[in-house]
């Protein structure tokens, strides 16, 4: 499955995140990838509005705010993926009639905008300490003019792509959770474009299994 | 009974039938439902579609307006896609303001245009001003109204009868520089593609179903929609989360879209046809 064109540089760019800066927040995140720099706090679980409520679930909401101004049509359509993702994750019927609240606000976009909110969302959900199924990250690619795929992509590589595709890759069976994509292209290179996802979320899990290493071994 | 388990536990109800491979509406598990097409029916809208796929009904009206072109992209007019689920089609949406479901459809409506690029944008210029930059363009509205229960594709097939639209002609008067807009003189757009979209929905992780009705899909692990166009490249692959697909069920996916696609393109052409020997 793991078939992966020699001519794809599988480079992600340098990334870090920082937990529980919030003091509000159960849990919070910030996840830095390059440029592109998000924040991300989740409440929970908390009491619901009656109308909200699920009787054997927990209720989750995914909030993205924008840099400037109110969220529009697009962050509408950037929560649902994100929300959709962590429904998935977390062990949501473990906490029935409860919400969970999950805000994400952009502070820098230089690109793979939503792989970021997604990464930041899992961090911020492990800070949290929510009972979660699976892992999950987020990669982007961009497929250029030329046919190349790069992965990580800044602002000005998407503004060139001829096709761009967001991915959530989950950390148990390492497929494809949610796909998000712009633009037109081949069967093939979608293949290649996932295939080439999976391995960069190698690096992904490993810098997540790192990082709670790190935080925990302080404590125990 | 049959019955009362369909209201009380309706996912050991749908489970039964999964497992003799059908479902409770007796379609197999890779079968769309009847798929009508109607075109012209809003005689005040520039363009309409209506399209029916079993009982979800999506309505689309175009309609084209002057404007100025946006700063960024000044030598190209642009459309906006309204998608609007009112309490009309489904119960779970409430009077108000535009739930999130509409808008994310709103959203990927939007991104199919932009990604297969159905109507190139320069067509809608009419004129690029040399001294002033903001001369007439044209804004396409594209209003979608679903009657009936989900269905995102529907509104892709509906995005794909954008020929139907037929505008005015508009001519910049040499007297006034003002756009004058004739509307006895008629053209179609040029349309360069026919994205058509397919949904399906994953049921406890590995029951792959294709074109789900609104309780399936409410009771459904994951959903996935392809829209697939005619040189058999893909515009959109959505799946906004939900548990994870396998290589193979995603390209199993694909190829239905892609099949799908044909369909749907022949039934376009023939309803277009149609319109045109009965003028």
């Amino acid at each position: 499955m793991m078939e992966v064109c020699g001519s794809s540089n599988v480079t992600l760019r340098e990334f870090g995140s920082e937990q529980s800066l919030l003091s509000r927040p159960d849990g919070s995140a910030s996840f830095i990838q390059g440029d592109t720099s998000v924040l991300a706090a989740a409440y929970g679980p908390a009491e619901v509005k009656v109308s909200k409520e699920i009787y054997d679930r927990a209720t989750l909401e995914v909030l993205i705010q924008p840099k400037v101004g109110l969220p529009s049509v697009r962050e509408r359509a950037q929560e649902q993926c994100v929300r959709e993702t962590c429904e998935a994750s977390l062990l949501l019927s473990l906490h029935p009639r409860s919400s969970l609240t999950l805000i994400l606000q952009l502070i820098h976009d230089d690109g793979s905008l939503l792989s970021c909110f997604l990464n930041a969302a899992c961090v911020a959900l492990m800070d949290a300490g929510l009972p979660m199924s699976r892992l999950f990250c987020g990669v982007t690619c961009a497929i250029d003019a030329d046919g190349q795929i790069i992965t990580d992509p800044t602002a000005a590589q998407e503004k060139e792509s001829r096709a761009l595709m967001t991915f959530a890759i989950d950390a148990t069976e390492r497929r494809v959770m949610m796909s998000s994509t712009r633009g037109s292209f081949s069967v093939h290179e979608l293949q290649q474009c996932i295939a080439v996802s999976q391995k960069a979320s190698e690096k992904i899990f490993q810098f997540y299994r790192d990082s709670v290493r790190r935080r925990y071994s302080k404590t125990l | 009974s049959l019955y009362t388990s369909r209201v009380a536990e309706p996912l050991e109800y749908h489970r039964s039938f999964l497992k003799d491979n059908c479902r409770p509406d007796g379609r197999e598990l890779s079968e769309f439902r009847t798929t009508t097409l109607n075109i012209g029916s809003i005689t005040t809208a520039d363009g309409s579609a209506l399209v029916k796929v079993g009982n979800t009904t999506v309505i689309c009206g175009i309609k084209a307006e002057l404007t100025n072109p946006i700063v960024e992209a000044p030598g190209k007019g642009y459309i906006v896609p309204n998608v609007d689920l009112p309490p009309l089609c489904s119960s779970r949406f409430r009077p108000g303001p535009p739930a999130e479901q509409a808008q994310a459809a709103s959203q990927f409506i939007a991104d199919v245009i932009e990604s297969s690029e159905v109507i190139q944008t320069e067509d809608l210029c009419i004129e690029r001003g040399k001294v002033n930059p903001y001369i007439a363009h044209t804004l396409v509205l594209l209003d979608c109204l679903v009657i009936g229960s989900d269905s995102a594709d529907s509104g892709c097939i509906t995005v794909s009868l954008l020929p139907t639209a037929h505008l005015p002609e508009v001519t910049i008067s040499t007297e006034t520089s003002k756009p004058e807009v004739n509307l006895e003189k008629r053209h179609g757009l040029h349309i360069h593609r026919h994205p058509v979209g397919a949904s399906f929905c994953v049921f406890d992780d590995s029951i792959l179903i294709v074109d789900p009705t609104a309780e399936e899909e409410s009771l459904s692990t994951a959903q996935l929609t392809v829209v697939t166009d005619d040189e058999d490249r893909l515009c959109v692959v959505h799946k906004p989360g939900g548990t994870s697909l396998s290589g193979e069920k995603l390209q199993e996916c694909i190829s239905r879209a892609t099949a799908r696609q044909r369909e749907i393109q022949k039934l376009i052409d023939k309803v277009i046809h149609s319109v045109k020997t009965a003028q």
